[in-house]
């Protein structure tokens, strides 16, 4: 069974359809990564699969279980899909420590002493806890995205969800965010990533999947397609990135 | 007539006593306008389309019209239409609570909405229901910028007290007319009635300015 299948799923906003009958399945293990122009849906796309945006037609499974079946259903889907956005979005009122512990306090029901212990062994493994007492603004952009994925990997998610991780961050202090999502893909992580970083596509990707007006136009190997893009557009889009 | 200072002291028990009725009047108001406020307020921000309607009715009516307008409803019209008949200090608190919530309303739901919509997001993204969302991220944050036009409005309803002269509560103000009447010392009076809400504002200010410096707006 396939951890994420879309099946003919679409997005409309209004009268503007961003998600246009998507059919998709991605496998346990698969490191995706979804290129496009902007406005194609590439976000909308990953947004779909935890629910922050609700589809308006087809449907669309998450570990078997429907996106449409309700609010409870949801949040048992959200806790198998880790988020990361492209602007950390960390809890200003709490150090880096507590911002990975809240999860599995708040929604696992963890003790404070376990989820705190958790999360420091997570914060070492993206390189981060010396600064586990530190609140967010005191962290570089770098620092607070790593803090974000320890956070979204500590409810223990199946799948690890990416919305342009580094495109708010300085180039000096991308390599250290691709750096912790590639030792993550090492490990076996399914992996779901909205990036403009080719480099990463090409070395960690498994699969390169180009979206233009809300259609997948392309899907195939990252390395091949790179190198031997199938069409045009994804042949000029290659071009600018 | 010259002033004389020397008459207020004597007046000072009368004047304190007028100053414990404004401030139990505005305490118990504001106690029940925050908690009403902080309900209609949210019914804006989150509610639905009928919970936002009623809500947004209320603040309508509510700033839409004067206070002693409300007063006077409250104490003369409600016992006509609803043969309810209650005593001006119920009134009195009854219309700062009614008064201060819609204008809280407005506070509340500024500063849940002025929390960026990315930290729900990614406490929904976790798995947390929206309620514990708002109660332990998007809450704490909004209460901080709360603070700030909170205290604004306490000040102003706190002052508003004294339009309850018109039904008849013997507050600060009402004591200060009353001792007015009977000796016609207006300046030495009127100062000291001065006096006496810049003290209370001046002690409420001072509270707000402790919560703030011990927490940091984020």
């Amino acid at each position: 069974m396939s951890i994420i299948e879309f099946r003919k799923t679409s997005k409309h906003f209004g009268d503007l359809k961003v998600l246009d009958e998507v059919d998709l399945s991605i496998e346990t293990g698969e490191v995706v990564v979804l290129i496009g122009p902007s406005g194609s849906g590439k976000s909308t796309l990953l947004r779909c699969i935890n629910g922050l945006e609700q589809i308006t037609g087809g449907d669309l499974l998450v570990d078997g279980i429907s996106v449409r079946a309700g609010a409870k259903q949801l949040r048992r889907i959200r806790q198998e899909a880790g988020m990361v956005f492209q602007q950390f979005n960390l809890f200003p009122q709490m150090t880096a420590l507590q911002n990975v512990a809240f999860g599995p306090r708040k929604v696992r029901g963890l003790p404070r002493a376990e989820a705190e212990a958790q999360a420091m062994r997570l914060l070492e493994k993206v390189g981060l806890a010396a600064r586990a007492h530190h609140p967010p603004s005191a962290l570089s952009g770098g620092q607070q995205q790593r803090v974000a994925i320890a956070r979204a990997l500590a409810i223990r998610p199946k799948v690890m969800l990416f919305d342009e991780p580094t495109s708010a961050l300085d180039p000096e202090l991308k390599q250290e965010v691709l750096n912790v999502m590639r030792e993550l893909a090492q490990e076996g992580m399914t992996m779901v990533v909205v990036t403009h970083e080719m480099g990463f596509a090409r070395q960690v990707g498994t699969r390169l999947i180009f979206m233009e007006h809300g259609k997948i136009s392309v899907d195939g190997d990252p390395v091949q397609t790179i190198a031997n893009p199938p069409n045009d557009r994804l042949r000029d889009f290659l071009q600018h990135v | 007539m010259e002033v004389d200072w020397s008459v207020v002291p004597g007046f000072l028990p009368q004047l304190l006593a007028g100053a414990r009725v404004t401030i139990l009047i505005a305490l118990a108001g504001l106690v029940g306008g925050t908690v009403l406020g902080l309900i209609a307020g949210l019914m804006r921000a989150y509610g639905g389309v009928i919970l936002n309607a009623i809500a947004f009715a209320y603040i309508e009516v509510i700033r839409g019209t004067p206070i002693v307008v409300q007063v006077m409803f409250l104490y003369f019209a409600l016992p006509v239409l609803a043969g309810v008949r209650i005593d001006p200090m119920t009134a009195a608190i009854l219309a700062i609570v009614v008064n201060a919530g819609a204008y809280i309303a407005e506070i509340v739901r500024g500063a849940f909405l002025s929390i960026p919509r990315g930290l729900t997001e990614a406490g929904l993204a976790m798995g947390l229901p929206q309620w514990k969302v708002l109660t332990h991220i998007v809450g704490p944050l909004a209460f901080r910028r709360l603070i700030p036009p909170l205290g604004n409005q306490f000040i102003v309803s706190l002052k508003d007290t004294s339009l309850f002269i018109v039904i008849g509560v013997g507050e600060l103000t009402r004591t200060g007319q009353e001792i007015m009447a009977s000796n016609f010392r207006a300046v030495e009076i009127w100062t000291a009635v001065a006096v006496l809400y810049l003290v209370m504002t001046g002690v409420l200010t001072f509270v707000l300015r402790l919560i703030e410096k011990r927490m940091r707006i984020l």
